[in-house]
Formats: C-alpha cells, sequence, structure tokens
C-alpha cells in the first residue's frame, strides 16, 4: 500500500489521494442548515483588512440575516484551491464562493465536475452556466481616487504600490495616473509593485520599505493596492507622516487621519447579494460587473478622514463620479489597451 | 538619493543579518542550520505578541529570542540527542513553524495568520539596525579570541581533538544550537517589531535561506558574511528604485527582469567572485565517540 501510493508509478495518485485528504480535513464537518456556503479566501486570509476582508464580511452579514451555515478556508498557497473547493462541492455545499482571480482554473475545474452545485467568483470569469463570475470595474474608481488624490497633494508627486505586477493591478495603476493627469497635468505619478509571485499580496516588510523610499522622494500621497502588504503602506504613511489611500475594504480607520479615503469596491455587497439570490432559487450564471453607477465601486468618507479629506475635493470627485457613470468621460481600461 | 539608497540597504539587511548569525553559530559548531526559517517566523510571532502584551519592543524582542529558543531546542533533540539527518529536520521544523504560528495567530487573537497592529510609539525606529552590527562584531571577537568562541570552532573541524582535550563536543553544539535560535528569533523580532508592525503568515518569506546563502557565501566569517547580507540588501533596495525606469525606447524595463536582480546577483558572485568556500570539515556530521 505505501509503495504503491508513494513510489514513483504513483506520483498522480498519490498527489490527488493527498490533496483529496487536505481537502476534507480543511472544509470540515458539515453544518446543520438549510442552505449552505462555502467561502475559499484568497492567501491575504480573513484578517487582511482589504479584499478578503471584505468578502468575509459580507458573507457573515449574510449568515446573520439570511440565516445560512457559512464555513471559510483560507488557501496556505495556489495548489490549495482545487481540493478546498472540491471538498465543499463534494459535501454538499449549496453555493461555493471563490475570491480571487487565481481561483479562475479551479473554479473552473471544479464547477465542470459538479454541474448541479452553484458557485461564483470574484474578480474572474468563468464561463459556466452553474458559475457566477463578479467583475469589478476597478478603473473607475482608481480614476476618481487618482483626481482626488491630485486635488489633495501639495507636494505635485503621486505613489501608487500595487501588490503583485498583473493586469488587475495595471488596471487600477493606469486609471489612477490618467485620473490624476486629468484634474492636475503636471502631477507626476511613481508606481511600485511589491512582487511578480502571489506572495507580494502578504509581504508587508517590503511595502512598507517602497513606501518609505517613496515617501524620501517626494510623494506625498500614496495609493496602495496591495492586499495586506498595504498594511506596511500605512505604517510608513504613519511614520513619516505622509498620507495614504486605502483599497477595495474602507481602510480610514487602520490610521486616522493619514488615509486620505479608501476606494471601495465592494466585494461584500456581490457576495451578500449572490448568496441572497442563490438561497431563494434565483441563481444565474454569467456575469455581473459592479462599478460607480451600482455602487459597487465607490470612496469612503467616515469620521476618520472627514477632517483631511475637503469639501472641495468631494465635490469634484462626484461630479467626476456623475461623469463616468453617464459616459461624458471614458476612463481608460487597461483590459482593453490596444 | 544615494543616502536614501544605503538607508534602505541597511534596513533591509537587518533581519538577515541576525538570522546569519544564527546560522554562523550553529554551523561553525559542525551542525547544518536550515532550521532558520521557522526560528525567524518563531521570533517574529514572539516578538509581536510580546510587544503587544507588554507595550515594550525591548522585552517583545526578549519574547522573540526566547521563541527562537524554544524552536532551537526542539530542533536541538531531534538532531543533537535523535541523531536525525539535519537537512531533513530542518526543513520539517520549518514547515512546523510555517503551520503552527498562525495557528497560535488565531488562538491569541482570533485573526487568520495575522496579529494586531503594533502601535507607531512602540516599535523599534532603528534599535535593531545598530543591534545587527554590534552582534557582528561581538560573533567576530568571540569566534577569534574568546575560549567558548575556539571550542565552537573545534566542534565544527576537528571535534575529537574538542572531545579529547575533556570538553563534551555535545554541550558545546547544544549551546550553539540554541544561540543559533537566540539570533535567528531576534532576526524575526526585527521583521514584526522593526520592518513593519505586526506578525503575518510567512513573513520571513525565504530570508531564513537567503541568511543561509549569505554565510555560505562569506566563507562562514561573520565579517564577509554580514557584507553579503548587506549585498543582498542593496540589490533589493536597488530593485526598488529600477522599477519603472526607462532604459531605451518608451517602455520601461519589466517589472519581473528587475526583480531577479537579486538571484542574478547572487549566482554571478557565488560562481565567479566568492572562490573556493569551504565549509567546516564536520558540518552535518553528528558526533560519535570512536
Amino acid at each position: 500500500m505505501m509503495r504503491w501510493l508513494f513510489g514513483a508509478a504513483g506520483q498522480p495518485l498519490r498527489r490527488m489521494v493527498l490533496w483529496g485528504l487536505l481537502g476534507l480535513v480543511t472544509t470540515g464537518r458539515l453544518p446543520a442548515a438549510d442552505f449552505r456556503v462555502g467561502l475559499v479566501l484568497d492567501r491575504g486570509g480573513k484578517d487582511d483588512k482589504s479584499f478578503n476582508s471584505s468578502a468575509f464580511a459580507g458573507a457573515t452579514e449574510a449568515k446573520t440575516k439570511l440565516g445560512i451555515a457559512l464555513k471559510y478556508v483560507e488557501a496556505p498557497d495556489d495548489n490549495a484551491f482545487e481540493p478546498m473547493l472540491r471538498g465543499f462541492a463534494m459535501k454538499d455545499y449549496d453555493l461555493i464562493i471563490g475570491i480571487g482571480f487565481a481561483q479562475k482554473e479551479a473554479i473552473k475545474k471544479v464547477a465542470a465536475l459538479f454541474p448541479k452545485k452553484h458557485f461564483a467568483i470574484v474578480d474572474s470569469e468563468v464561463d459556466a452556466p452553474n458559475v457566477r463570475s463578479l467583475l469589478f470595474e476597478e478603473h473607475e474608481g482608481a480614476y476618481v481616487i487618482g483626481a482626488m488624490a491630485a486635488l489633495s497633494t501639495k507636494s505635485g508627486k503621486l505613489g501608487f504600490i500595487g501588490g503583485m505586477d498583473i493586469p488587475l493591478i495595471h488596471r487600477f495603476a493606469l486609471a489612477y495616473e490618467a485620473g490624476a493627469r486629468h484634474v492636475k497635468p503636471e502631477v507626476t505619478v511613481t508606481a511600485n509593485y511589491v512582487g511578480i509571485t502571489s506572495a507580494a499580496w502578504n509581504n508587508p516588510p517590503r511595502g512598507k520599505e517602497l513606501a518609505v523610499n517613496q515617501y524620501a522622494a517626494g510623494v506625498d500621497i500614496i495609493f496602495a493596492a496591495a492586499g495586506a502588504s498595504g498594511l506596511g503602506v500605512f505604517d510608513a504613511a504613519e511614520e513619516k507622516h505622509q498620507f495614504v489611500i486605502g483599497v477595495d475594504a474602507n481602510q480610514d480607520w487602520i490610521k486616522p487621519g493619514r488615509v486620505l479615503t479608501s476606494m471601495l469596491k465592494r466585494v461584500d455587497v456581490a457576495v451578500y447579494a449572490t448568496i441572497a439570490a442563490a438561497q431563494s432559487g434565483k441563481f444565474a450564471g454569467g456575469v455581473e460587473h459592479f462599478g460607480l453607477a451600482n455602487q459597487g465601486i465607490d470612496y469612503s468618507v467616515d469620521e476618520h478622514n472627514a477632517a483631511i479629506l475637503t469639501a472641495s475635493v468631494r465635490k469634484q470627485a462626484d461630479a467626476l463620479k456623475a461623469d463616468i457613470i453617464a459616459g461624458r468621460i471614458t476612463v481608460p481600461d487597461y483590459y482593453k489597451k490596444p | 538619493m544615494l543616502i536614501q539608497l544605503i538607508g534602505s540597504t541597511f534596513r533591509v539587511s537587518t533581519p538577515l543579518v541576525f538570522a546569519m548569525l544564527g546560522g554562523l553559530a550553529s554551523e561553525r559548531a559542525g551542525v547544518v542550520n536550515l532550521a532558520l526559517e521557522g526560528m525567524m517566523l518563531f521570533g517574529a510571532l514572539g516578538a509581536a505578541v510580546g510587544t503587544l502584551a507588554t507595550h515594550s519592543p525591548w522585552l517583545g524582542a526578549l519574547c522573540g529570542l526566547g521563541s527562537g529558543v524554544l524552536l532551537a531546542a526542539v530542533y536541538g533533540l531531534v538532531v543533537l540527542r535523535w541523531r536525525a539527518n539535519q537537512v531533513v529536520a530542518g526543513m520539517g521544523i520549518n514547515m512546523l513553524a510555517l503551520g503552527l504560528t498562525p495557528e497560535f495567530c488565531k488562538m491569541l487573537y482570533d485573526q487568520t495568520g495575522r496579529t494586531p497592529a503594533i502601535p507607531l510609539a512602540e516599535h523599534f525606529q532603528a534599535a535593531p539596525m545598530y543591534g545587527a552590527w554590534i552582534g557582528v562584531a561581538l560573533a567576530w571577537f568571540v569566534l577569534r579570541f574568546t575560549r567558548p568562541g575556539l571550542w565552537l570552532g573545534f566542534a565544527g573541524e576537528h571535534p575529537g581533538a574538542l572531545d579529547a582535550a575533556g570538553i563534551s563536543v555535545t554541550r558545546v553544539r547544544w549551546l550553539a544550537v540554541l544561540a543559533s535560535g537566540a539570533l535567528a528569533g531576534l532576526g524575526g523580532a526585527a521583521l514584526s517589531t522593526f520592518s513593519s508592525s505586526f506578525f503575518s503568515r510567512d513573513m520571513a518569506g525565504g530570508r531564513g535561506y537567503m541568511a543561509l546563502a549569505a554565510l555560505i557565501f562569506g566563507k562562514w566569517r561573520p565579517l564577509p558574511a554580514a557584507l553579503a547580507c548587506l549585498l543582498f540588501g542593496f540589490t533589493d533596495a536597488l530593485q526598488d528604485r529600477l522599477q519603472g525606469v526607462v532604459v531605451w525606447g518608451r517602455e520601461p524595463i519589466p517589472v519581473q527582469f528587475i526583480q531577479i536582480l537579486p538571484y542574478v546577483v547572487t549566482i554571478l558572485v557565488l560562481a565567479g567572485f566568492v572562490g573556493q568556500s569551504r565549509a567546516p570539515k564536520a558540518l552535518g556530521v553528528p558526533f560519535e565517540r570512536d
């Protein structure tokens, strides 16, 4: 038995058995409720105070308000997505939600194996009848954020720190710079990336080092779209008495008075809506877009940043939002770049 | 610009230097230490928890040191008492640390893989940076001029001779491994209380292995190995500055190319400039009295 499992010829089989076991172990026992939701979070984890936290908040809200049973797992690396998804699918979960573009291939594969199960994925498109793809128009938000940063900067130098160097993050960067230039053509934008593997979402020391360097070079506002690595940028902003812009969740509270605003990507709303629809039997495959028009993308104002985000900046930002929604301004989209 | 680059180099290399010193202590005594990565993780978590509990980064660093020693004791038990293969045991310890540390976070704070943030006033501003270099000077002094330093060297080169002189090789190696855990733990503490302000899962991110590479690169001598750490820190700092720089044409150099810089430099230097790097003779060989 052991030689059969661990010998060279048993390689694919061994992998299947081991990953299958991991799936079973991590997804645990079946909770008792009418509607079960399995949530597979990305590497950042439920407490990244950003993307995954937002998804978790939406699912938790569904748990309290809709009475669903929720079980979440966190992927330690990209190879774990598939067994985790499979684990949920095998155990009679009704809806399985994958958070993050990295789960695309895994969802595609598992959804095909379990055609009667419902799946949803955030930030990527999977073309299958039982998969709902929740896509965000990040560029619209980043454009408005760029304009707000340009209107607020004193040095005329803006920074951008992205997590992993991927098209999604370039989409943020491109629109951020365009938005800044739209209101102040003379501003400069310095863009850095934490890394080129998915470990880049969880490397706060490096995020901080990049931010310290940008601030030292005269940048006074940095837009951090770097998952948990962004927390390092927040530390740098506090140490150097400069400003930072949060992403995905409302991050204004993390360093009150140093966070100009946060670009909200309402993953929580999207996740909640998907769970609600699926619970009431109205699940539909296909793509759903969230943008400025349906408040899936927005910027944050609360008691933590009200003092530093001036009324005039907010007014101009709202005007810009209206222009984008009405189609009077076309925001450059990295995905559609020639 | 240059001053920033130098500052950045020293900041980035601080955790590396501590971990390298940890590796030095154990490898000079003849015990391979791949477990540096895990000890750093333990140290990082210990320091974050300690600082959060006591509101003092110094006490936090002490907790980090203690956590590193704790894990080193487990490692010592496996390789010194039970004489397991040191490479395999080191990797095992790393995996153990990788899995245990987020679990502790969950138990202590109900946060998955992360501790809460340490307030600005309670984390280090520059002390670990100086500490690392004081450590290098101390290591040089101890190895060169003191009796325990001599024992350490003999445990790695001629354990038989040390034994013949009436000094227990196992005891020297035990102390070396524990010291190694203390130093790597401090390296981890620098990560969570100096380079950032919390512990997060896998935050060592391969720095333990890089420290080991620096050690080999510096031929198991404190100063050259510390300079190797600086070189790694420098290429790291440099690549931040090269991101988005346009060298020719209109497009900047792709980030992927820039980010391989530290590895390319490592390979080039190891292959071309270091010459032969000789490990302590008895490295990785469990001591047995004839």
